[in-house]
């Protein structure tokens, strides 16, 4: 093997990346770990080797369980590449990344796609202001640097808002409001799932324990509100909602927005892999076999890049593709596939059968999935607004590919990840058909700016 | 307000925004360090030429886009400070004027 080959390589390295990357390690397989980021830990355990020595006991337990992950995958034998950008991932499983401006070329004999998840995009009026950040942001800024935001107000739904809000309180934070756009209707939605979801009920239990904690605390908690949007001339200079039809005004200069996360699917997408529309998660999801196996021969998906499972299940997936992965090597057999494969399998199923109420109690309301002020910037980049997006669907626009054409949405330098959801449901709507008929963005190489100086600096030899 | 409430801050070093040194420590990403110092204001857009900042930390957005050392478009949330550093406020360039 030369030195740029590997039998297995991991895009990621968050709880599905380190799983399988020191599972396959052990196995005695050749392993290379690509992160973006300076860490390993992914989202979830961001920075969570720092913390150990900062002392941050607020950022609590579900957190801190990342640690031994961490150190089992540190003390392996894993070529890790930290700051890496993956820009390219042929279907012949060649991966193309930079560190540091250096184009790169490696080849796997097996790739595992770990890139997780990101924040779902929320379009609302002022969503581009200076001062509205997501509610992901604040959790990064609170854990990778210990910076926090007084008097912000938190707009959104599911268990990251009540999580960060949390952490936020408990390290002393004032929280100017928290506007919470659960739809009531999820409360009922979600109640027939409630036994399935009783394996995990520590989890449910303690997402309620969060919120009841907010609420004790005295900050102000907004709920049962049927619209939302933000004020302000460049940057924000307040919240309005709508309850029981009457608007209202807060006055604020930073807002954290949230309304759930969902997979990071452009890497999977590039590289050809097949995917469908998850409608209990609003979101597309990419199509795996059930030992992550991607429709495309070699590339497996392991944790929320797949679908939205959350930190231990992608913990689980991540093992049970590694294992199935040495298995298409030949490095372990069949047999011992099904073997090891037990114990995760058994973690994973407790953990999604939580996710149907999980699923059902979270689904974002379609108005901010979709919404209904024409003025709302859809695309940030190519600061396309409803409206416009409206105009090119009345003068014949048919699908996301072609929208491009008529507007530029979706061809700036994020390349859809914040606004492809949006407009996937937007001509669903518009069109009166799915999602699912209407599509995604053709996702091409490469799938994160490159410069020509980069390119050129590949070595390919 | 952004602040630090870290126990252990790490050694400061001088950074420049738009010629005005900021002490900042050292461990930090661009984009938190000027958040930081109370700088939101990162970029021009290129269309509406409206005011834009960071807004996902993650490198996922684009919105933090910012010129570090006469180098535009650089995700300032995914680059480290480093001392001597000059950043500026990236503005929308009319290109046709350029070429005239």
């Amino acid at each position: 093997m030369s030195n740029n080959e590997y039998d297995i390589i991991i895009i990621g390295s968050g709880p599905a990346g380190i799983s399988a990357a020191t599972l396959a390690d052990h196995h005695k397989a050749r392993v290379l770990v690509l992160d973006e980021n300076c860490a390993p830990g992914g989202q979830l355990y961001r920075a969570i080797e720092k913390n150990q020595k900062n002392d941050n006991e607020w950022l609590g337990q579900s957190y801190q369980d990342g640690l031994p992950l961490v150190e089992a995958f540190r003390e392996s034998h894993v070529n890790y590449q930290r700051s890496a950008k993956v820009w390219h991932l042929s279907n012949d499983k060649v991966v193309h990344y930079s560190v540091n401006g250096k184009a790169h070329a490696a080849k796997g004999r097996q790739i595992l796609i770990a890139t997780g998840a990101q924040e779902r995009p929320f379009p609302i009026p002022g969503w581009t202001l200076n001062g509205v950040m997501s509610a992901g942001a604040a959790q990064i800024l609170l854990k990778e640097s210990g910076v926090v935001c007084e008097n912000a107000v938190f707009v959104g739904t599911g268990p990251l808002l009540y999580l960060i809000a949390h952490q936020y309180i408990s390290a002393g934070i004032a929280i100017k409001a928290i506007i919470d756009t659960t739809p009531r209707g999820n409360y009922l939605r979600a109640i027939k799932y409630v036994f399935g979801a009783l394996g995990s009920i520590k989890n449910i239990l303690q997402g309620w324990r969060w919120k009841r904690e907010i609420i004790r605390s005295g900050t102000l908690y907004i709920y049962n509100i049927s619209d939302v949007k933000i004020n302000g001339v460049n940057s924000v200079v307040s919240v309005e909602y709508c309850q029981k039809g009457k608007w209202k005004n807060i006055d604020c200069k930073y807002v954290f927005l949230h309304q759930g996360i969902t997979p990071e699917i452009n890497t999977s997408l590039s590289a050809g892999c097949n995917k469908s529309w998850n409608e209990r998660q609003a979101c597309w999801t990419i199509d795996i076999d059930q030992y992550g196996q991607s429709s495309v021969k070699g590339i497996s998906i392991a944790g929320d890049a797949s679908s939205i499972a959350g930190g231990v299940a992608a913990a689980q997936r991540g093992s049970i593709a590694a294992l199935n992965m040495l298995c298409n090597i030949d490095i372990i057999s069949s047999n011992n596939r099904e073997v090891f494969s037990k114990p995760f399998k058994r973690k994973l199923n407790a953990e999604m059968a939580a996710r149907p109420f999980i699923d059902t109690l979270f689904r974002p309301h379609s108005r901010y999935r979709v919404p209904t002020s024409s003025n709302t910037i859809i695309c940030r980049c190519e600061e396309v607004t409803l409206a416009q997006i409206q105009e090119s669907i009345a003068l014949g626009c048919k699908g996301p590919s072609q929208l491009k054409s008529f507007t530029r949405c979706g061809m700036g330098p994020c390349q859809g990840r914040l606004c492809g959801l949006s407009v996937s449901e937007i001509l669903a709507k518009e069109l009166r058909v799915s999602a699912k008929q209407i599509g995604y963005y053709k996702i091409r190489p490469p799938i994160k700016p490159v410069t020509l100086g980069e390119l050129a600096s590949l070595d390919e030899a | 307000m952004f602040r630090s409430i870290n126990n252990n801050q790490s050694e400061l070093i001088t950074i420049y925004f738009e010629g005005k040194a900021l002490r900042v420590q050292k461990d930090l990403n661009v984009a938190t360090a000027l958040l930081e110092a109370g700088i939101s204001n990162f970029r021009e857009t290129t269309i509406k030429n409206e005011n834009r900042g960071p807004y996902c930390m993650m490198g996922v957005c684009f919105d933090c886009l910012i010129n570090i050392d006469g180098m535009d478009n650089q995700q300032s949330c995914m680059v480290k400070v480093s001392d001597g550093m000059k950043i500026n406020r990236q503005i929308t360039r009319n290109t046709s004027q350029d070429e005239q």
